[in-house]
């Protein structure tokens, strides 16, 4: 009896109501380009390529989703981004090895977390003031540490860069019969590795359900014994960590160092959280839907480009008004939600039939 | 005597983080260099007698900055989120009014009819930005994100993809020097835009207002109040603001570059509000507060241009002083200040007391 109760009342959660909206939106848009304009889409190189350009926007967006599910913000992520890129570069290029560098990313990273945790969390600034300092402060770093673009000269890092994993069955046959197969980078392995641990540990472990209640209401939370400000430091430190990792997958991609950088990948991340179903108001989101919202932004571009409007103004109006259309969707979803209003406008039979 | 200057401290007491913060610059600079307050008069290229000097400089420069600390003012305290669209709108605006100005001959009757053009574009971009947060109940920050995304492309799309002059002793005038008159002209504007909007508040209850529809939403609305039309309406008043703030910067230069104009000043402008001493939260609000906090900001960064800062790292510094006046304006901090405070007068009582 108890039992069913619970299953009746929860059939979908708003996580996944609105991660399912996105996914479902991503495939239809994907399989339309792949109908209208073929080329391309058809190959699974493009789902790769998307991949590979936005790994470190994805490792990125996955500390953006762990601290708006926490009901903060970072902005302060493409900064970090860029100061990592051009600290290893300028250590590796002075002698430094590859396992320096990542030591050097990690730290970095965690220390802009360590400091935004403890100034968020313990001394109660607002999280906007002091991310947006730690992203001035890293934008500036970045010029002091090297004010010219550095390019890599590593040899071992340079090997590491072209090393990409060979996936022959996805691969497609080119014009002259021979078989292209399709190419991944180390980075993606990396990306989406931290997208299935920052799952994990959303869903099953202790902390992670901690994010969500101290999201949802922080003050119940603190009444429900959860320890709110430990809590808060933890996923400011998420975020920083994984900013400083980003900036090691951004520099195995690009292998070059400059101050503009990951310029607007803070905005770029926070579009992919909220399309994948995050809401900044905190308590609500998936890691999942962030990876679905990247690659949506990423296949609306690359429509943009295919569809012919090739003057330079129409891919961010296009990604404005997708972006637009999403916040309207989750906003109409969200308020017309256990009023029953959603199901009213569906006609009758559409409606999954439901067994009480 | 004491209960009065209690009460009048408490009235003011968030003009003191501003103040104090310009305080502590103006006497950094004392002991540097006593010759940064000199005001000279000279005689510009156009021939008519000017003051210059950095005090000169800091008020004209922070102009911009100003006028649209005061409409963001507005929205945080209504909406407890803030718009970080306004250099993009900013840029719409000023892209319509090079629009209409290159129509036809430079006259004060198109430069009139321009700035009302760009008013009302821009307050119709207000008004989208204010349905989505008011009507929608989307979080500001997000729904302005839209618009944060394209709105610099909107600005290019509407002069073509060109990057036009305006050249015009008229435009001159506005941007610098009206002849006869030794203040910059932006600073006039500043204090004629400030009168004005102190007329409302003084004649409306348009602040009383806002400052309900900040604190409770529920509240105010129970109380007769329109709350959406409360926040209608301070989106569309920093709609007007990015339209002169706009007017001010294409002035300054005779052209309108889409892509530079008023860059990063949502950032800036959020970061006065908060200095300031207004809660980004919503509710209580001081527009004298994030003017100082504008003002505060300039002084920073003119303080460090002329320590010889390259531009570039300018923004290092300024989130190292950012960080020190929220650290020490934070809640936290404030408690364990008074403790000190109360402790040392405690003992001093006590030791009178053994004295005694």
């Amino acid at each position: 009896m108890k039992n069913n109760n619970l299953k009746r009342r929860e059939p979908l959660t708003d996580t996944q109501l609105l991660m399912t909206i996105t996914i479902g939106i991503f495939f239809t848009m994907y399989f339309a380009a792949m109908a209208i304009w073929g080329g391309g889409f058809l190959r699974w190189q493009q789902v790769f390529d998307m991949l590979n350009n936005n790994a470190a926007l994805i490792i990125v967006a996955c500390g953006l989703t762990v601290v708006m599910i926490g009901g903060g913000i970072d902005i302060s992520v493409g900064g970090v981004t860029a100061l990592v890129v051009m600290s290893c570069i300028v250590h590796m290029n002075n002698g430094g090895s590859i396992f320096t560098a990542a030591l050097l990313a990690l730290g970095i990273g965690v220390g802009f977390g360590l400091v935004h945790g403890f100034l968020i969390s313990y001394l109660e600034i607002q999280p906007f003031i002091i991310t947006l300092a730690g992203m001035f402060f890293a934008r500036g770093m970045t010029t002091i540490v090297s004010l010219e673009p550095q390019k890599i000269a590593h040899e071992g890092f340079q090997q590491l860069m072209k090393t990409k994993i060979e996936i022959p069955w996805l691969g497609y046959i080119a014009k002259k019969g021979n078989l292209i197969p399709a190419r991944m980078e180390i980075g993606v392995v990396i990306a989406l590795l931290i997208v299935l641990i920052i799952f994990f540990v959303l869903r099953k472990t202790r902390l992670g359900r901690n994010f969500y209640a101290m999201g949802g209401n922080s003050q119940s939370a603190l009444m429900l014994g959860v320890n709110v400000k430990r809590t808060r430091f933890y996923s400011y430190l998420i975020s920083g960590v994984l900013s400083g990792i980003a900036g090691f997958v951004f520099m195995m991609h690009t292998g070059a160092g400059n101050a503009t950088n990951a310029a607007g990948a803070e905005m770029n991340a926070i579009a992919s959280a909220i399309i994948g179903g995050t809401l900044l108001s905190g308590g609500v989101g998936n890691v999942i839907g962030t990876l679905f919202g990247t690659l949506t932004l990423t296949t609306i571009k690359a429509i943009v480009t295919t569809s012919g409007l090739r003057d330079p103004w129409w891919q961010s109006i296009t990604t404005g008004a997708m972006l637009c259309f999403f916040i309207l969707l989750q906003s109409v979803v969200l308020s017309n939600r256990g009023k029953g209003g959603l199901k009213k406008m569906v006609p009758q039979w559409m409606k999954i039939t439901q067994k009480d | 005597m004491a209960k009065q200057t209690k009460i009048n401290w408490s009235k003011h007491s968030q003009l003191i983080v501003p103040l104090l913060s310009i305080a502590l610059i103006v006497l950094f600079n004392a002991f540097r260099d006593p010759s940064f307050f000199s005001i000279e008069i000279t005689t510009n290229n156009a021939g008519s007698t000017v003051l210059t000097g950095n005090l000169i400089s800091i008020l004209n420069g922070a102009s911009e900055l100003a006028i649209l600390a005061m409409g963001m003012t507005l929205v945080t305290a209504a909406c407890g989120g803030q718009d970080i669209s306004v250099g993009a709108l900013a840029a719409i605006a000023g892209s319509v009014f090079v629009k209409v100005l290159r129509a036809g001959e430079i006259t004060p009757v198109t430069i009139a009819l321009g700035f009302v053009a760009c008013c009302v574009v821009a307050m119709a971009f207000g008004a989208f930005n204010g349905t989505l947060v008011s009507a929608f109940k989307i979080q500001p920050m997000i729904a302005t994100l839209v618009l944060f995304t394209c709105g610099r492309s909107v600005a290019y799309w509407i002069n073509g993809g060109a990057t036009p002059t305006v050249e015009s002793p008229l435009i001159n005038a506005i941007g610098s020097f009206i002849p006869g008159v030794p203040v910059p002209t932006p600073i006039l504007i500043v204090i004629v835009t400030a009168i004005v909007l102190a007329l409302v508040f003084r004649f409306t209850s348009l602040g009383l207002y806002t400052q309900a529809v900040g604190i409770n939403q529920r509240a105010a609305r129970l109380n007769g109040i329109n709350t959406t039309m409360i926040k209608l309406l301070s989106f569309m008043i920093l709609g007007v603001c990015c339209a002169i703030a706009g007017v001010i910067a294409v002035s300054r230069l005779s052209l309108i570059n889409h892509e530079t104009l008023l860059l990063d000043i949502e950032m800036d402008a959020i970061l006065a509000v908060a200095i300031g001493g207004n809660a980004l939260s919503g509710g209580k609000f001081k527009i004298a507060g994030s003017v100082l906090g504008a003002y505060a900001i300039q002084a920073l960064t003119i303080t460090l241009y002329a320590m010889k800062v390259p531009s570039t790292d300018v923004k290092a510094y300024k989130a190292i002083v950012i960080i020190l006046i929220v650290v020490i304006g934070s809640p936290v901090v404030k408690a364990k200040l008074s403790q000190l405070w109360k402790k040392i007068k405690e003992g001093k009582q006590g030791k009178e007391a053994v004295r005694a």
